[in-house]
């Protein structure tokens, strides 16, 4: 019988592309809203998590998310370093700075001063020059978004050009030299990433009695993080976290102080609603107008159970190409907008949320169609 | 020598929005093996109801209606079903074959639901339908048949599982004259056997000739049979 249901699908190419299409925009909506969500969640901690070397992240315990600093005195970089545990603890300088540029204007970036020795907290992934080059003088390594997007110089004839490694521009009235071009993640403002040496990050920002931002430890071998953690909040009063902690941290702040998840929510709960509506209300209406061949069948001594097998098999069918078209096309969205602004993130729970918001779909939409097969009176065959 | 169908004192009411509609009134009716026994009278009489307690698609509410001597009311759910499956072929007035099987798929349907094999179940379809003039055309859809190569195709349904009573609601009312008389042939020649009997349900006085026996009911009674 599982061949008269999937010919009974497929026999009407409008219906069937109709019930496909519904869900396909459903799955799709379902996927790609939460991609978008999650992609731009990932950006809130994105500098965290490509400042892959440290374990523990040492802050003022005010510290709410990433970007909101509370600097330090530069002694809580000692006094980190004298406990035991800690392989190492270097400072880090983390603030927003405007840079001149040649023509001008002014640009709000993200200014990042790493160790002066160790450079440890730099980029992830340098695209020009290396890292060791921000030992020059007045040098600074800039993100390849950051160039591309909004720090450019403009030619004799008028056009904007990135800037490129040997231009200058100024930070706080003084100058800073391009020496290298990095890749890293966006974050969640997109403002340009500028890395310099943890001295010179101090020179270009205003003058502050405090001006540590983080300690990034490195724990020694073996050691538990756990245990590291609390026993520098013991004796630092300071707040320390784990790199996956503060990363939890930053997210929840921005998940519970922000509007982007109920904005994203309702954009997701109206492709369930408007895809489950077309759907099913498609689905149905196949049934309802199959409803005497149903009958015929049933006339015939098809029982109730079969029937239901019928129809679930073409719910699960249907179901199964919309979701896979859905999730498809968002995957296809992902990959053309990848070197885009856009933010998107497609983990595998994305599939299995999306499925399950497909699977209840095409279970609501069988059922009410399973109901009316199921109270059919065979005795409809007769009537004309 | 069992009945085919033996109807008794059968009551059939119908509540429609609280107000109760008698269908069957104390039907008694017997149908012989071998016998081609018509049902006729006014519109809202109660054939159709009658036929679909004889095909054991609705219960009656009172009286008794053996088919081949068992009480199919009286069966389980799925003993019912099952002798439907086996025992009741259908040709209906709008023939009800699925548009999207072709004709030997729609005439394969009762060996599919009897558990016979789909290859096997086409194969025998194939050759009901050649004997009902259409092996021909067994790949051809119901939109590719004209109304009474569709009634032979419903036919060659009603068949295909050798079931030993035949139900046709109003089976020439949507053909022409020739068409009509053909499928009558046609029900005549190949349908009717010694054990097997037909129930036509009917309006058309051009088929009454077909009849071995016609039932004339009125206000849900059999008035005469003739």
């Amino acid at each position: 019988m599982n061949h008269i249901a999937l010919k009974m699908l497929m026999g009407d190419k409008g219906k069937y592309l109709g019930i496909v299409m519904g869900l396909t925009f459903a799955s799709l909506i379902m996927t790609q809203q939460p991609a978008i969500f999650m992609g731009i969640l990932a950006r809130t901690y994105s500098f965290i998590s490509d400042t892959g070397l440290p374990d523990i992240w040492v802050m003022d315990e005010k510290v709410q998310f990433v970007d909101d600093i509370k600097p330090l005195q530069d002694t809580e970089l000692y006094r980190v370093r004298g406990i035991s545990g800690v392989a190492w603890a270097m400072p880090m300088y983390k603030g927003l700075l405007k840079a001149r540029l040649a023509d001008g204007t002014f640009q709000t970036c993200i200014v990042v001063g790493l160790d002066d020795t160790t450079l440890i907290g730099g980029p992830p992934i340098m695209l020009q020059g290396s890292i060791s080059d921000l030992r020059r003088s007045d040098g600074v390594i800039i993100d390849i978004d950051g160039l591309n997007e909004k720090l450019n110089k403009a030619t004799p004839d008028g056009k904007k050009i990135p800037l490129k490694i040997g231009d200058s521009l100024e930070l706080n009235d003084r100058r800073a030299i391009v020496v290298g071009v990095a890749k890293v993640t966006r974050t969640f403002q997109s403002q340009p990433v500028i890395y310099t040496t943890y001295s010179r990050a101090k020179s270009y920002a205003p003058k502050e009695r405090k001006l540590l931002s983080f300690v990034l430890v490195k724990a020694n071998q073996g050691q538990d993080l756990g245990e590291l953690t609390r026993r520098i909040r013991e004796k630092t009063g300071l707040a320390a976290y784990t790199q996956q902690e503060f990363m939890d941290i930053t997210y929840n702040y921005f998940i519970k102080n922000t509007g982007i998840p109920i904005n994203f929510g309702i954009s997701v709960l109206l492709g369930f609603i408007v895809g489950a509506a077309i759907a099913g209300q498609t689905f149905y209406s196949f049934t309802l107008e199959n409803i005497r061949q149903f009958g015929v069948l049933k006339a015939m001594g098809t029982s109730n159970w079969t029937l239901l097998r019928m129809i679930l098999l073409q719910a699960v069918l249907v179901g199964s190409i919309g979701y896979g078209m859905g999730v498809g096309l968002t995957a296809l969205f992902g990959y053309a907008m990848r070197h885009t602004i856009l933010a998107f993130k497609f983990p595998w729970q994305l599939l299995v949320f999306s499925g399950a918001g497909v699977s209840i779909i095409c279970m609501l939409a069988a059922f009410i169609s399973i109901l009316k097969v199921m109270r059919l009176e065979p005795a409809i065959v007769f009537k004309s | 020598m069992v009945d085919a169908v033996r109807c008794e004192k059968l009551v059939k009411i119908y509540d429609t929005g609280g107000q109760k509609v008698i269908a069957l009134n104390g039907i008694d009716l017997t149908i012989k093996l071998g016998e081609l026994m018509m049902l006729v009278g006014p519109s809202g009489c109660g054939k159709t109801t009658l036929i679909s307690v004889i095909a054991g698609i609705l219960d009656q509410d009172s009286g008794v209606c053996e088919l081949f001597g068992e009480n199919v009311n009286a069966m389980r759910s799925k003993d019912k079903l099952q002798f439907r499956a086996q025992n009741i072929g259908f040709v209906f007035q709008a023939f009800n074959l699925l548009p999207s099987l072709n004709a030997a798929e729609n005439v394969s349907i009762p060996l599919i639901i009897n558990g016979v094999k789909r290859a096997e179940a086409e194969r025998k379809a194939i050759n009901v339908l050649e004997q009902v003039g259409l092996g021909d055309r067994w790949k051809s859809y119901p939109s590719q048949l004209s109304g009474g190569q569709q009634q032979r195709v419903a036919i060659a349904r009603a068949l295909v599982h050798s079931p030993r009573l035949i139900v046709c609601d109003e089976p020439t009312s949507a053909l022409d004259h020739v068409s009509g008389h053909n499928v009558m042939n046609l029900l005549k020649e190949v349908a009717l056997q010694h054990d097997r009997a037909l129930v036509i349900v009917t309006h058309d006085a051009r088929i009454f000739e077909f009849a071995d026996r016609i039932a004339q009911m009125d206000d849900g009674h059999v008035v005469k049979v003739t």
